[in-house]
């Protein structure tokens, strides 16, 4: 089934949270990866794989660049989720 | 009619019998990188691992650091060099297309007449070596083979291009292969995945350098045409690296009938500590495995960066002869090369 997207941004918090070590109520969908949270381009690609795996999607390189802020994630896995 | 064909005798089994290395003399900090670069020390340690490099100079070239490296691998071995039947050569960095630098090497080292040539498999070509050397032994081609990486990545290195400016270094790591009577190096899991091809790439051709011919190559701030360099999308060489590598890793794991519990030491291609961090992780190494990070050091040397690391990780005592060591190279190509080899 498919996961809501209060449930996204709960998952995302606890991958953000097990990858940079930030605490899960900080990841909100206003933060951005690289400004705010501190996850720099190499452990986004370990957040994207780990958002992959949790939430059965894709998300291929050329479509992580565009994703600044957990709300932009959010957004994505929502739609593209199978 | 075809005729009945005598087959070599090899030996039962291969085995790494010796390692050596050279670093280059020279030292360069981060801090002399700062000077061709916008950046900082603090971010070039939290994106590589990377403190220091050594950068060869003028008579350091590829030849001399891998003579010197094999000189203590032959040593090492026990062997002498007349006993070396083949001489194979790893680079991407010798810039002389012909004749062979294994040719030359070989000559120097005093070795007679061997087999000699050089493969070109970038950071994944120590593995590929270790393949030949360990099938020409099997095969009864050779009883001795001189398995050399030897790169000197600082004469492919764009120092203004503030993503690789900090990663390459130079040096040259050695292993002479021999027969064996037990199970010494198990199946190498290899390939290729040429669809990746302009991940990990020389800027320019070389061809493109002919006179007449120098539109549209890449200049400098003062518009001097730049020498090649290599460049890489390096978000997408991290995901390949660190997820599909493991597989990579596991596999060759499970080829050679062990677990990671079985392992006593990890040697991964040195190309950046995030890397390797973000490998032991996914592949839950057990903490009693020991895993090279001579990179903090040495920088990215491609083909040298294993045997360097495996000769310092026995120098310090890391490593022991005798352990069981996973292996694993990977780079432009893409290319890749996974085994696990008891440690001379």
């Amino acid at each position: 089934m498919a996961a809501t997207k209060e449930e996204i941004i709960e998952g995302l918090a606890e991958i953000v949270n097990e990858i940079a070590g930030i605490p899960t109520e900080e990841v909100t969908v206003e933060k951005s990866f690289t400004d705010d949270l501190d996850v720099d381009s190499l452990s986004m690609v370990e957040v994207v794989v780990a958002a992959e795996e949790r939430f059965s999607v894709k998300i291929p390189d050329d479509d992580v660049k565009g994703l600044k802020t957990v709300g932009d994630a959010v957004g994505y896995i929502f739609d593209h989720q199978s | 009619m075809s005729a009945t064909l005598r087959v070599g005798k090899g030996a039962p089994y291969a085995r790494i019998m010796g390692v050596g290395g050279y670093r280059p003399t020279r030292v360069v900090p981060n801090e002399e990188i700062l000077k061709y670069i916008d950046s900082s020390d603090e971010w070039i340690r939290s994106r590589s691992g990377i403190v220091t490099r050594h950068w060869a100079d003028e008579d350091e070239t590829v030849a001399e650091m891998a003579i010197a490296a094999s000189g203590k691998a032959i040593a090492d071995a026990g062997i002498t060099a007349e006993q070396v039947d083949a001489v194979v050569v790893s680079t991407v960095s010798h810039f002389l297309q012909t004749p062979s630098v294994a040719t030359v090497i070989a000559h120097r080292l005093g070795a007679g007449t061997p087999a000699a040539f050089d493969i070109s498999a970038a950071c994944a070509g120590f593995g590929y070596g270790l393949t030949v050397g360990k099938g020409l032994i099997v095969d009864g081609s050779a009883e001795h083979v001189l398995v050399i990486g030897v790169e000197r990545l600082s004469d492919l290195t764009d120092k203004e291009d503030r993503s690789t400016a900090f990663l390459f270094g130079d040096g040259a790591g050695a292993v002479v292969l021999g027969p064996a009577q037990e199970p010494s190096m198990g199946p190498t899991v290899w390939g290729s995945e040429g669809d990746k091809a302009d991940v990990i790439a020389q800027t320019v051709p070389w061809d493109r350098f002919r006179v007449g011919d120098l539109e549209g190559l890449p200049v400098d701030a003062e518009g001097q045409v730049k020498f090649p360099a290599l460049r890489q999308e390096g978000q997408t060489v991290f995901r390949w690296a660190v997820f599909e590598m493991a597989k990579v890793a596991q596999q060759a794991l499970d080829a050679a009938g062990i677990t990671a519990k079985d392992l006593d030491v990890f040697i991964p291609h040195q190309a950046n500590m995030r890397i390797i961090d973000s490998m032991v992780k996914t592949l839950k190494l057990p903490e009693h495995v020991a895993v090279a990070r001579d990179i903090e050091t040495t920088g990215n040397t491609s083909a040298a960066s294993i045997p360097l690391a495996m000769e310092r990780m026995l120098a310090t005592g890391q490593a022991k002869s005798g352990d069981t060591a996973l292996v694993i190279g990977f780079g432009a190509g893409l290319v890749y090369a996974a085994t696990v080899v008891t440690l001379p």
